[in-house]
């Protein structure tokens, strides 16, 4: 197989700590603890191979990156080397002063995550006091100190009906980018989905509501729109394709290609420092594993949206089927694509508001 | 309250705060980045983007364009205020007067 191209962008997972509790966060159930993080100069290092290798945007994120106290530092090796720094955070733990201390460092962008658009809802989601004003108070710190502004809404059942609220807190809060992230259903989300899957109903409200915002805001708020795609007729390119233009590193250097990835409970990753993200990159078994389109089976290998889609979600196909190379069920072609609708009719009526908060050693995966 | 920027010959685009327009030495070519978006200009667009300063209103980047070009201001205006319209309304570019 021919070297793949740079890559683009890395979402930098610094620490899994987070002071929320999330039921669909996107860590792993298996979450790691602070004694397993890389430390500055390693992240430093990755950074620094990373700029070689031609990425161009790093997204700062964990768990809350803001409780590495080493982030300046972070911030200002990517910035000597020309990359674009985007941090990810819940805000909950943003002082004025440290918001002043990012955009010191050069902190390029700041995407502030707002799980509902009242304090009930976000506490309710994020299980943590206080959040909401919290979230408010940083997010207008972070435009008074002149950095730009994405809010971003994960979407689910307690929330999809507050769509046009955040529409109108996007813009209250004189954001750039909205970004309306319908929850993806794998780790801690599969496990809550009986808790948080909406009904096909209330998402196709929510389509129409998006649609129309997005046309009438052009020009005055960006809005991006990850669909939930248990009720779509085709999967998303899901990382534009696997090991195409962009990697994960998670806390203790392991490199995936993408976030969900060590839900393919088969796959081996390798880990920086201990080898060369280069090598990682370009050779190493599980970025090479779905790279391109040679690894499909039918009906993917025949399909004519095999370059748009690229098969779909790695990590969903593994889920579902059991069987990481075949079709995501989110495709209509899919033999399993019944069964996926299936379970999610059966979970967004089941009325469970019975969730399992985002915690170290809350859930034991069986053993595998 | 934000408004759509309608780009006329008067206006002052700038690129907003949230992108940087750079030189990519592997690559070899300019690169816009904004957040979770990577743009990769081609050479006239480059050329209009880095007379956003701001200041320059875009009757003044179609001059200093068509006197580059050498072409028929008109037909510059066109490609210019189309360009910057469709960026402006990604939020690409700003408008410093409106």
């Amino acid at each position: 197989m021919p070297a793949p191209g740079p890559p683009l962008g890395m979402l930098a997972e610094l620490t899994h700590r987070c002071p929320l509790q999330c039921p669909y966060c996107s860590n792993p159930v298996n979450l790691l603890k602070a004694g397993a993080e890389l430390d500055t100069d390693a992240w430093l290092d990755v950074f620094s191979q990373a700029a070689e290798l031609g990425m161009l945007q790093v997204h700062l994120s964990g768990g809350e990156p803001t409780l590495r106290q080493d982030l300046e530092v972070l911030i200002e090796r990517l910035v000597e080397r020309g990359v674009y720094t985007n941090l990810i955070t819940a805000a909950v733990t943003l002082s004025e002063q440290r918001i002043a201390s990012l955009a010191a460092a050069g902190l390029d962008h700041v995407q502030i995550s707002f799980q509902g658009t009242n304090p009930e809802t976000t506490e309710l989601i994020g299980h943590y006091k206080g959040g909401h004003e919290k979230k408010l108070q940083a997010a207008h710190w972070v435009r008074a100190a002149g950095l730009p502004l994405t809010v971003n809404a994960p979407i689910h059942r307690h929330n999809i009906d507050q769509v046009e609220q955040f529409i109108d807190l996007a813009l209250e809060l004189d954001a750039d980018r909205l970004e309306i992230a319908n929850v993806q259903y794998y780790g801690w989300a599969y496990l809550n989905r009986t808790a948080l899957l909406p009904g096909q109903e209330e998402v196709e409200r929510q389509v129409a509501i998006v649609e129309d915002a997005v046309k009438r805001l052009r020009g005055i708020l960006n809005i991006d729109f990850v669909t939930p795609d248990y009720y779509a007729d085709y999967p998303k390119p899901c990382m534009g394709g696997w090991g195409n233009d962009a990697m994960v590193i998670v806390p203790d250097g392991t490199v995936l290609p993408c976030h969900a990835a060590q839900t393919i409970t088969a796959m081996k990753f390798d880990k920086v420092p201990e080898k060369p993200l280069k090598d990682i990159w370009d050779t190493s078994e599980a970025f090479e594993r779905f790279r391109g389109t040679t690894w499909m089976q039918e009906p993917c290998l025949s399909c004519p949206r095999k370059d748009l889609d690229f098969g779909g979600c790695r990590c969903q196909a593994f889920a579902i089927t059991g069987d990481a190379a075949a079709t995501d069920p989110a495709c209509i072609k899919s033999p399993d694509h019944d069964s996926l609708l299936r379970i999610a009719t059966r979970s967004s009526s089941a009325h469970s508001g019975d969730m399992t908060y985002r915690r170290i050693a809350a859930h034991k995966e069986p053993a595998s | 309250m934000r408004t759509r920027a309608i780009i006329e010959g008067r206006s002052q685009p700038a690129l907003p705060g949230h992108t940087r327009l750079q030189f990519d030495k592997l690559r070899q070519c300019w690169v816009l980045l904004s957040p979770e978006r990577v743009m990769w200009p081609d050479g006239i667009s480059v050329d209009i983007l880095k007379l956003c300063d701001g200041e320059a209103t875009t009757d003044q980047i179609v001059r200093a364009l068509a006197k580059d070009y050498a072409a028929p201001e008109d037909e510059i205006r066109q490609d210019v205020t189309s360009f910057l319209q469709e960026w402006a309304d990604k939020r690409l570019v700003v408008c410093m007067n409106s």
